[in-house]
């Protein structure tokens, strides 16, 4: 296989961030022909060395080759014509305008929306492409989005293209479209990377496989000729398992019963939609769902972040006396002697601050305490060692910004904050979201010793595969509505998947 | 090849956290150097020696002890403005109102001055003085403040339209109040009998003015930084939304951090009236509530550092005036040399932040491939 053409070399890239070494003389060959899976733990660099590709930053030192020749990739533009197209993880397009607006905006030349209209359409008929060049951003779901980011930069004739964790937002049928269409570019001759934290994904789309860590090129094997397990011990820099535990629920009860949630957001569009449900102490409540199918109410309406139009939601202590939660807000939720554990989705837009050291952040919960006027410093300092030791938190100090760290520690952080409160409910978004396959376990294994010790836990996940490992039971939520409530045990992710786009699934819809 | 085929000329990556002495060598550096250009301007412009006009702008502060004084009772009000934005700021309130509820506070005190001074002995004035014109100050700030905690509104645009308010309103007083009638001014209060004087220590004027600012200094460092309220202002500053998860009510923080910004305003006023000027005017501000606001960024919000911030502010300022009266010089041209200096001031943190990266000469790939 190593005779495919290469389109792509990186030479001794090194790209310093201050003292942080973020690549550290990576040498990445990137083929025609071939699609390429870039793997490493989070901040190992993967997301830095694409992004000098594709010309947002410049590297401090080493070459790149295209085609054979050296190039200098100042810019975004410079990476156009030299073919390099970079599919973010998030979306860079204008919500208002039309898909094939965007497509075009920023394209020299005359704008001739009607040829560009045909030249899309072309571009869609040739790869199966499922795009309305006509249809507004805003109204479309978030895989139409995605599939308009590689149209545009296919429109821009790019045939070295670069997917940032594309399959985070998708359903699996979703990405099972979106590796079909990626296969069928490589078979035209285009050199394709994509980086994932999904280990099945990697085995399933890609042909080669090259490994980060810690900034530094580890190697690269063929996918026909490794293992899920061997990929990740190169990943970690050591052996790791790769089973998620699924304890059984010890003497289960109701600790908190949703009846009937009704959610509106600002613009009055209905968010959740007549939902009910109990989450029992000691198990693990997943939820599915498509991004935005109203997860996010859902846990901020039991955190009393969300206003809500009707329902209830009761919270059961140990002696059968309910509380509601309906209408408080989390100050008062926690002087009711509810103790209620939130980790948000948005991580260091909500449940951190970014700026503050990670003693400071541990002060967030309990800067109350006590009745002197002035914050006690000492015990956050001691609860945030003891978060970094048993979590392996991996940060220089405890002064240290959480801005500065690696997604998956400052998700350790927030984490080892919430549970240090000993909760009896914990809600989780997201919790591992970009986190690597290492920091993921951790997380899975803390979710796990809380659902041990008698914690009512909510996950709602994105990951089916881990839903399915993880979860007592999982509840699908489709478009607001509740689709079903299946067994963890007995259910499958393509069961989960029809439920996450139909209500009831394929049987009863 | 046709095509340019280089690095390119400049790049510009961010550094690390620097040592301080590293830092602050910038910094000095920097001043060095502003100096060293203002000195080619000058004799471009006026052909006088530089060296004069440094020595003299060094004069204008420290040349007699009555200067040193004068210099020290302008920074202790433009400090005393600066710590009360600085709360406000510290959670990304654009307070720049701190003109008008400064002007609240002189207004509060003057009317006390005159309205009390038949019936009531000195002390109370006073006492009166102080707690109306807080009263007033927390007034002119609290307003802005509930309406962007009730109605979202933009607090930069609402309490700079509150200064043109505070400014109409003293002029409306200051034409009821003039003395004489028709001069349209109020002349010194109580000229005679001092009631409402604030009380000299010793023989030095200024004195108590300077010790109140020192002690509020130190204690808005401690309230910022070690209190419950301080830490839920960063709070709110950093994310309202992190705000209301951790159940900080955000409406409340922001109503009571202004009410006190626009207090410690109003106390600036006191100290002003009372203090030094026992007059008032529309302008008698001078522009401070404007230039609190550079000296508390400048000094990156830290109430210790605004001591040496604003020292050079007023610094400069005393100096700028005394070049245009030492030299004949317009005093727009001081108003240049001063410029001069706070853009290589604040420029220079660009180079502390960052680093520039010139093209390696000679390296390979960096040559053009013709």
């Amino acid at each position: 296989m190593d005779n495919k053409p290469a389109a792509v070399e990186m030479r001794n890239i090194t790209k310093r961030f201050g003292s942080v070494l973020a690549n550290d003389r990576v040498n990445l060959t990137i083929r025609r022909g071939e699609i390429l899976a870039l793997l490493g733990e989070n901040g190992s660099g993967k997301t830095t060395l694409m992004n000098m590709l594709s010309g947002i930053y410049y590297p401090d030192e080493g070459e790149i080759l295209i085609d054979g020749r050296p190039a200098v990739i100042r810019s975004p533009r410079d990476a156009f014509d030299l073919g390099i197209g970079m599919i973010h993880q998030h979306f860079k397009l204008v919500d208002v305008l039309t898909a094939a607006e965007n497509i075009v905006l920023g394209m020299p030349g005359r704008l001739d929306l009607r040829k560009a209209t045909e030249k899309i359409r072309a571009i869609c008929d040739a790869y199966g492409f499922d795009v309305n060049p006509k249809q507004k951003i805003y109204d479309m779901s978030v895989s139409q989005k995605q599939t308009v980011e590689i149209v545009k930069v296919l429109y821009r004739g790019a045939d070295i293209l670069i997917l940032d964790e594309p399959t985070a937002v998708l359903t699996p049928q979703e990405t099972d479209k979106l590796f079909a269409v990626l296969r069928s570019m490589r078979d035209d001759g285009k050199a394709i990377v994509i980086i994932t934290h999904k280990m099945n994904e990697v085995e399933s789309l890609s042909d080669r496989v090259a490994v980060l860590r810690q900034g530094a090129y580890v190697g690269e094997v063929m996918t026909a000729e490794t293992t899920a397990q061997d990929m990740t011990n190169m990943m970690v820099g050591h052996a790791v398992t790769l089973n998620i535990n699924r304890p059984e629920p010890v003497n289960p009860h109701p600790r908190l019963e949703v009846k009937g949630l009704t959610v509106r957001n600002e613009d009055g569009i209905l968010k959740l939609d007549d939902v009910s449900f109990i989450a029992n102490s000691g198990e693990i409540l997943g939820i599915a769902g498509i991004s935005g199918s109203g997860q996010k109410e859902l846990l901020e309406s039991i955190a009393g972040l969300q206003s809500t139009e009707k329902g209830s939601i009761s919270y059961i202590q140990d002696d059968g006396t309910r509380e509601e939660l309906l209408g408080k807000d989390p100050l008062s939720i926690q002087d009711m002697g509810v103790a209620l554990s939130f980790v948000p989705e948005d991580r260091l837009g909500m449940g951190l601050v970014g700026s503050m050291n990670l003693a400071d952040n541990m002060m967030l919960r309990s800067f109350r305490a006590g009745h002197s006027i002035f914050t006690d410093r000492k015990s956050p300092y001691k609860v945030a060692e003891h978060v970094v030791r048993d979590l392996s938190v991996n940060t220089p100090s405890i002064g240290t910004p959480v801005r500065r760290l690696s997604g998956g520690n400052v998700q350790k952080v927030l984490v080892g904050r919430e549970i240090t409160t000993a909760p009896s409910v914990l809600l989780t978004a997201y919790a591992v979201r970009g986190l690597d396959i290492n920091s993921s376990y951790t997380i899975y294994d803390l979710i796990n010793r809380q659902k041990e010790a008698g914690v009512a836990v909510v996950y709602v996940g994105e990951d089916l595969d881990v839903l399915v490992e993880l979860a007592d039971r999982i509840l699908v939520l489709c478009g607001g509505k509740v689709s079903g409530i299946v067994d963890g045990r007995r259910t499958d992710k393509r069961e989960l998947g029809l439920m996450m786009t139909r209500i009831g699934g394929a049987d009863n819809g | 090849m046709a095509k340019r085929n280089q690095e390119p000329l400049v790049h510009i990556t961010k550094r690390g956290t620097l040592p301080w002495f590293v830092s602050w060598g910038i910094r000095a550096c920097t001043i060095v150097l502003a100096m060293v250009f203002c000195g080619i301007i000058t004799i471009l412009v006026t052909g006088e020696n530089p060296m004069n006009i440094y020595a003299t702008i060094f004069n204008g502060s420290f040349g007699t002890p009555r200067r040193v004084w004068v210099l020290l009772q302008n920074i202790a009000i433009l400090l005393c403005v600066s710590l009360a934005v600085t709360p406000a700021f510290r959670m990304r309130f654009w307070n720049i109102g701190g003109e008008g509820q400064m002007l609240a506070g002189c207004l509060a005190s003057a009317a006390c001055m005159i309205c009390l001074r038949n019936i009531m002995p000195n002390w109370a004035v006073i006492t009166c003085m102080v707690v109306s014109s807080l009263l007033a100050g927390a007034v002119w700030g609290g307003i802005p403040a509930l309406f962007k905690a009730k109605w979202n509104t933009n607090e930069t645009l609402f309490t700079l339209m509150m200064n043109y308010i505070a400014t109409q309103l003293v002029a409306y007083f200051i034409i009821i109040w003039e003395v004489p009638k028709g001069s349209g001014a109020i002349g010194i209060i109580n000229q005679s009998s001092q009631i409402g004087w604030l009380p000299m220590i010793g023989s030095y004027k200024y004195l108590l003015n300077v010790i109140i600012v020192a002690v509020l200094t130190v204690l808005m460092y401690i309230y910022l930084n070690y209190s419950k309220h301080g830490y839920e202002i960063s709070v709110v500053g950093e994310s309202e939304r992190t705000a209301r998860y951790v159940g900080i009510k955000v409406d409340r923080v922001i109503i009571r951090t202004m009410l006190l910004s626009g207090a410690l305003c109003g106390l600036a006023g006191v100290l002003l009236v009372g203090g030094t000027d026992h007059t008032m005017t529309t302008t008698i501000t001078g522009g401070r509530g404007f230039t609190a606001v550079m000296v508390s960024w400048l000094a990156k919000f830290n109430p210790i550092w605004m001591i040496l911030t604003s020292f050079l502010l007023v610094f400069l300022q005393r100096g700028a005036g005394e070049i245009s009266t030492q030299f004949g010089l317009n005093q727009s041209f001081s108003d240049i040399l001063t410029g001069i200096i706070l853009f290589f001031i604040i420029g220079c943190e660009f180079f502390i932040t960052y680093k520039i990266n010139f093209r390696h000469v000679g390296r390979k790939g960096g040559v053009p491939h013709v």
